[in-house]
C-alpha cells in the first residue's frame, strides 16, 4: 500500500506544491490523480519514487517510510527521459544491467518486452529515429521489463496526437489488466483518468490537496473508445468535472494575476 | 523530428561553387593582365600558383604542413586533456565549480593573440611556443564544452536512470559522461580550427619553419604571392582536417539527428 500522510513539500523558491496531502492506494488498483496543470500532481509521483523528499509528514510504501529510490517501482516521464545515446535495445537493457541482470536472460527480456510494445525491428534504432508513440512504447518496455510493482505515470501520454494516445491507453490497459501492479496515472484529462482508472482522486488548485475521490465501477476490460458512451461514464464525468472546474477556474484566475 | 523538404541538388551545388571561385580566380587573373589590377599588392593567381609550384620543388611544403600539423596534434591533445579534466572536476564539485568556474571565463575573455609574443618570450622560437599557443585557445573550448555537457544534463535522464536503478556511479557513467562526450565531440571541429590558429599565429611571430612562418617570411620579402600562397595552403589543410573530423563525428554521433 502506497500512503501519504499530512504531507507537505515547500521547494527552496518558497514555492509549495503540496500542503496536508493524505492519499492512500491500495495495492493491484488504478488510480488516476486528476487536477489543474502545475498543482503539484508530479510532485506527489516524485515523493512516492523517492526522488524527492517531503517537508512535512510522512510517506510510505508497502509500510515502510521512503527514504532513497523507492524499490520495485516504475516511472514514466511526461517528457522524454530514453537516453539518446542508447538505441532501443540499450535502453531497454538498462534497467536490468544495473540490477545485475547480464547475458542471454538480460538480452531474451529485453527482446520479449521490445516485441510485446510492438517494435520488434527496431532495436537498433536510436530514440531520435522513432516518433513520439513509439518513443513511449520504448519508455513502457523499460519500465515493465524489470517487473515493478508500482507504476508511477506523469501525464506520459500528454505530448502524443489523439489517435496515438487512445491507441496507447488501450495497450497500457492491456498490459496492465491481470499484472497485479499498482498504478498511480497523473493527468489533466478527465476523460483518460475515467476510461482507465479504478479511482479518481481530483486534487486542488496548488498548493495541491485532495478534494474529492470517485470510484469508477465501469467493467473491466474495457474498450477505451467505447467506454466513454457508456451513460455511466457520462454521469461520473460530469459530476467530477463541477469539482474540477472551480479548482480550473482557479487556477487561471491565479496565472492570469500572476502573468 | 526533421521535416520533409525539397533536398538540394548536390550536383547543381558543387558545380555552382566551382563555377563561382573559378570567375573570381579569372577575373583577378584578368585584371592583373590588363593592368587594373596591381600585381605588386594583390599578386595574381598564375603567380600564387608558381610560387606553390616552387616551394613544392623546393620540399617546403611537405616540411612546412608537418611541422605546422605536429604543433597541432600536439596543441589539441594537451589542450583538449587539460580542458576534459578542468571540466569533468569543476561540474563535478560544486564549491570547486563556483570557485574557478567565473575565473576561466574572464581568462578566456583574453584575446589570446596577444599573449603569443610572450609565449615567444618565454619558450624561444621553439616548437614549445608554438604548442603553448595553441593550447590556450583550444583548453577553453573544450573546457567549456565538457563543463556545459555534464552541468546542462536534461534532470528527468537523472531522475529516470536513478528510477532505473542507478547509483551515482551508474548516473555518471551511463547518463552524464555519455552527455559530455557529445558535448566534447561536438566541440572538436572548433578544437582543431583553434589548435590550427594558435599554431601558425606563434609561427607568424617566430619561427624556423612552418606554414605561418612561410606567410611571415614573404611578407617581409614584400612578397605578396608568398602571402597568398601560404593563405592557400592553410585553406586546404583546414578543410581536409574539417572534412576528417566530420567524418569522425558521424562514426561516433551515430545517435544524433543529422542536422546538428
Amino acid at each position: 500500500m502506497i500512503a501519504l500522510r499530512g504531507v507537505t513539500k515547500t521547494f527552496e523558491s518558497g514555492y509549495t506544491a503540496l500542503r496536508d496531502v493524505d492519499l492512500e492506494v491500495e495495492p493491484q488498483r488504478f488510480v488516476a490523480l486528476v487536477g489543474p496543470s502545475g498543482c503539484g500532481k508530479s510532485t506527489t509521483l516524485s515523493l512516492i519514487a523517492g526522488l524527492d523528499g517531503p517537508t512535512g509528514g510522512t510517506v510510505s510504501v508497502r509500510g515502510k517510510p521512503v527514504a532513497g529510490i523507492t524499490e520495485r517501482a516504475g516511472f514514466l516521464f511526461q517528457r522524454d527521459a530514453l537516453l539518446p545515446w542508447k538505441s532501443v535495445r540499450e535502453n531497454v537493457l538498462l534497467p536490468l544491467q544495473l540490477r545485475g541482470v547480464r547475458g542471454e536472460p538480460a538480452r531474451a527480456r529485453a527482446a520479449e518486452w521490445i516485441g510485446r510494445v510492438g517494435l520488434r525491428g527496431f532495436e537498433a534504432s536510436y530514440p531520435h529515429q522513432l516518433s513520439g508513440g513509439m518513443r513511449k512504447r520504448v519508455s513502457l518496455a523499460q519500465t515493465l521489463v524489470y517487473d515493478p510493482e508500482i507504476l508511477l505515470m506523469d501525464e506520459p501520454f500528454s505530448a502524443l496526437d489523439v489517435q496515438t494516445r487512445n491507441l496507447m491507453e488501450g495497450e497500457l490497459l492491456s498490459l496492465w489488466q491481470g499484472s497485479g501492479k499498482t498504478v498511480i496515472f497523473v493527468t489533466h484529462d478527465l476523460e483518460e483518468a475515467i476510461a482507465l482508472a479504478d479511482e479518481v482522486v481530483v486534487m486542488t488548485a496548488g498548493p495541491a490537496r485532495v478534494k474529492a475521490r470517485y470510484d469508477v465501477t465501469l467493467p473491466r476490460p474495457r474498450d477505451i473508445e467505447q467506454v466513454r458512451f457508456d451513460p455511466r461514464f457520462t454521469e461520473l464525468y460530469s459530476k467530477m468535472w463541477n469539482d474540477l472546474r472551480d479548482e480550473v477556474l482557479e487556477s487561471y484566475a491565479r496565472a492570469n494575476a500572476a502573468g | 523530428m526533421r521535416e520533409r523538404t525539397r533536398p538540394v541538388n548536390r550536383a547543381a551545388v558543387v558545380a555552382t561553387q566551382v563555377a563561382v571561385t573559378l570567375a573570381f580566380l579569372i577575373a583577378w587573373e584578368l585584371g592583373v593582365r590588363a593592368g587594373r589590377i596591381d600585381a605588386f599588392f594583390f599578386s595574381s593567381p598564375s603567380q600564387i600558383g608558381a610560387t606553390i609550384g616552387h616551394w613544392w620543388q623546393q620540399g617546403y611544403i611537405v616540411k612546412d604542413v608537418v611541422v605546422t600539423m605536429w604543433e597541432t596534434v600536439l596543441g589539441l591533445l594537451i589542450g583538449g586533456l587539460v580542458g576534459i579534466v578542468l571540466g569533468i572536476v569543476l561540474a563535478s564539485n560544486r564549491f570547486v565549480g563556483a570557485v574557478f568556474e567565473p575565473l576561466l571565463v574572464l581568462l578566456n575573455s583574453i584575446p589570446r593573440v596577444t599573449l603569443v609574443p610572450l609565449f615567444i618570450l618565454w619558450f624561444g622560437f621553439s616548437l614549445l611556443s608554438k604548442v603553448v599557443s595553441a593550447v590556450v585557445l583550444v583548453l577553453f573550448v573544450v573546457f567549456f564544452a565538457t563543463y556545459a555537457g555534464i552541468k546542462d544534463v536534461d534532470p528527468t535522464l537523472v531522475a529516470n536512470a536513478r528510477v532505473l536503478g542507478a547509483k551515482r556511479w551508474g548516473v555518471v557513467r551511463h547518463v552524464l559522461v555519455p552527455s559530455a562526450l557529445t558535448w566534447i565531440f561536438a566541440s572538436l571541429r572548433s578544437a582543431v580550427g583553434f589548435a590550427l590558429i594558435g599554431a601558425v599565429v606563434a609561427e607568424y611571430f617566430g619561427a624556423q619553419a612552418g606554414v605561418g612562418y612561410r606567410i611571415q617570411y614573404s611578407e617581409a620579402q614584400l612578397n605578396t604571392s608568398g602571402v597568398f600562397g601560404g593563405l592557400a595552403i592553410l585553406m586546404v589543410l583546414v578543410t581536409l582536417v574539417d572534412t576528417f573530423i566530420r567524418w569522425v563525428q558521424r562514426r561516433v554521433l551515430v545517435w544524433k539527428p543529422a542536422d546538428l
